[in-house]
């Protein structure tokens, strides 16, 4: 999976949980809790769905890897490499 | 049947009521292989439903509390939803015409805009009107969940608004839609039940229950969970002081890092085994239990002039809400609930309405049948002979009529002494100190079917993120 797909397959995630959500403007180096209405339990559904659809566990230690889009490619990109883009 | 070795998941859940089939749902989306085990051939706990001679029944409340718009995304209802991934559109919510809670004295009207009760105060009690409005504030800028606060609410209530029956007609409401006290209600218990009553209101799904209870058993479904119809638990199996996993009532073992028990506090520690035996007998079981009576009408209840959609009555001289010790009910203080008086429902050609009274679990227990079933038709009648006093009699209109006592709710549910609002001493998940083991549901101190959802949702999505499901350990998968 590129980054491109990676950031794909975040914003897909987000589009699950948070479905009234406008994710096309969504900058990659911003809080995503600054750009979008997202609480720490709709953090967790991130992760949750991280590990469903991708068999990647994040371990709590690393959930602050997650914050940004940019963290998310940067931290998640060794671990998918060689995963398929789920869209659901 | 079984084979030698025993089956395996991930999460087993105890319980299908709105908590555990929540909890099901959340732990299924986790990818974890999660079964929901209930002893009753039907599931929906504390909020099911039934038929009898071809009639449909709901038990519990006929209705949501936490009414919420789409947009309220904050509010616990959106919210739980969302998790779940059920559409709020999916429940078709009616919002209630207007309740009433009702004194000798007194009376007061509500609905879900929090402005008619401040009006009725107003109107009513002019010289506590200035100190509701201000408590009316601060209410409304707490979150749901708050900590401790004043040790006794009503003494706190009696300081603030001056007005013993004033204070009575607003609690009266709240602590019988969910108080496990008498006579009284923790702060947190009080602040969730003022928003969630006074704040966001009554609501009632198109169809009643059973619509939200297919919506959840379908969602549990779609995610690959499980639930298992008749199969009870009686023992937790635990080593080390670790779970590791349930055995059922045919003696079945299924093995599962993770059990989360919404079969209620003392009731869970009573699956145990011996080592706990002492702390179970400690636990205080709740008092508060009923007896409620569902009436079927020859004709809609709105043409025979019920105007309330729910009305909250006490005709004792001081507010009456605890258990009824030795007598088997105590009528003066109950709930008269009319299911059709929602915006949007279905137009039915039968009516109904339900009454609900104080009981007590101890003298219902040893009765024979035949005392049994005149000692439940005489607590009918008692119910009706006070609605009477602020609502039309619907017994000449009855064509059905069933009524359940606290033995039924025990049998079931399995909530010793048919405890329908739980121990009083409310617990936090982990309470037990088992690694794996966690209690959701009433006894958490969450309230009605919205916070069952609220409370299994959360402790399920932080429990089940704290072990790795057996698919991802480093055996292939199929």
């Amino acid at each position: 999976m590129s980054n491109e797909d990676i950031v794909l397959a975040i914003k897909d995630i987000i589009a699950t949980i948070a479905p009234d959500e406008e994710l096309d403007g969504l900058t990659l180096e911003v809080p995503l809790r600054d750009q979008i209405e997202l609480d720490s339990m709709d953090f967790l559904d991130i992760v949750m769905e991280l590990r469903k659809r991708y068999g990647v566990n994040v371990p709590e230690e690393d959930y602050k890897n997650l914050a940004t889009l940019q963290g998310c490619v940067d931290y998640l990109g060794p671990h998918m490499a060689d995963k398929e883009l789920v869209v659901s | 049947m079984s084979s030698a070795a025993p089956e395996r998941c991930d999460a087993v859940v105890i319980g299908a009521g709105p908590a555990g089939l929540a909890a099901g749902i959340r732990l299924a989306q986790q990818g974890l292989s999660t079964v929901v085990l209930e002893r009753h051939y039907l599931w929906g706990g504390l909020n099911s439903f039934y038929k009898k001679g071809g009639r449909r029944y709901d038990v519990g409340l006929h209705a949501l509390t936490n009414h919420a718009d789409r947009g309220a995304r904050k509010l616990p209802l959106p919210r739980v939803l969302r998790q779940l991934r059920i559409p709020l559109e999916a429940l078709q919510l009616g919002e209630q015409l207007g309740s009433r809670t009702v004194f000798p004295e007194a009376s007061l009207r509500f609905s879900n805009d929090l402005d008619l009760l401040r009006s009725e105060v107003r109107a009513g009690f002019p010289a506590a009107a200035d100190a509701f409005d201000a408590l009316c504030d601060e209410l409304a800028a707490l979150p749901h969940a708050v900590e401790a606060g004043p040790q006794s609410v009503r003494a706190h209530l009696l300081e603030r608004l001056g007005d013993r029956l004033l204070v009575d007609l607003v609690l009266h409401p709240l602590l019988w839609y969910g108080s496990p006290t008498p006579s009284d209600v923790s702060w947190p218990l009080f602040v969730v039940l003022w928003k969630s009553i006074y704040e966001e209101g009554f609501a009632r799904p198109r169809g009643g229950v059973r619509p939200v209870l297919e919506l959840l058993n379908g969602r549990l479904r779609e995610e690959g969970g499980e639930l298992r119809l008749r199969t009870g638990v009686s023992e937790i199996l635990h080593d080390g002081g670790r779970v590791r996993g349930v055995r059922t009532d045919g003696g079945a073992e299924l093995e599962a890092q993770l059990v989360l028990s919404s079969a209620g506090w003392p009731e869970t520690l009573r699956m145990l085994g011996p080592e706990f035996t002492d702390h179970a007998r400690s636990a205080p079981i709740g008092e508060l239990t009923f007896v409620e009576a569902c009436m079927h009408l020859d004709r809609p209840a709105p043409e025979l002039g019920f105007q309330d959609t729910i009305t909250f009555w006490n005709h004792a001289d001081e507010a009456l809400y605890r258990s009824t010790g030795a007598e088997p009910y105590d009528a003066r203080s109950g709930v008269l609930c009319c299911p059709e008086n929602y915006a949007g429902q279905e137009p039915e050609t039968e009516g109904v309405v339900r009454t609900t009274i104080l009981s007590s679990a101890a003298p219902w227990r040893d009765l024979e049948p035949e005392a049994y079933a005149a000692t439940k038709a005489a607590a009918v009648d008692a119910a009706w002979e006070e609605v009477r006093r602020f609502a039309p009699d619907a017994r000449p209109h009855a064509v059905a009529l069933d009524a359940f006592t606290p033995r039924t709710i025990t049998r079931f549910t399995g909530r010793l002494d048919g405890a329908v609002y739980g121990c009083p001493q409310k617990v936090a998940p982990d309470a037990a100190g088992l690694t794996g083991l966690q209690i959701l549901g009433t006894d958490n101190g969450y309230l009605g079917i919205v916070g069952a959802l609220v409370g299994g949702a959360q402790v399920a999505t932080l429990s089940g993120a704290s072990i790795t499901p057996r698919a991802l350990e480093p055996a292939p998968e199929a």
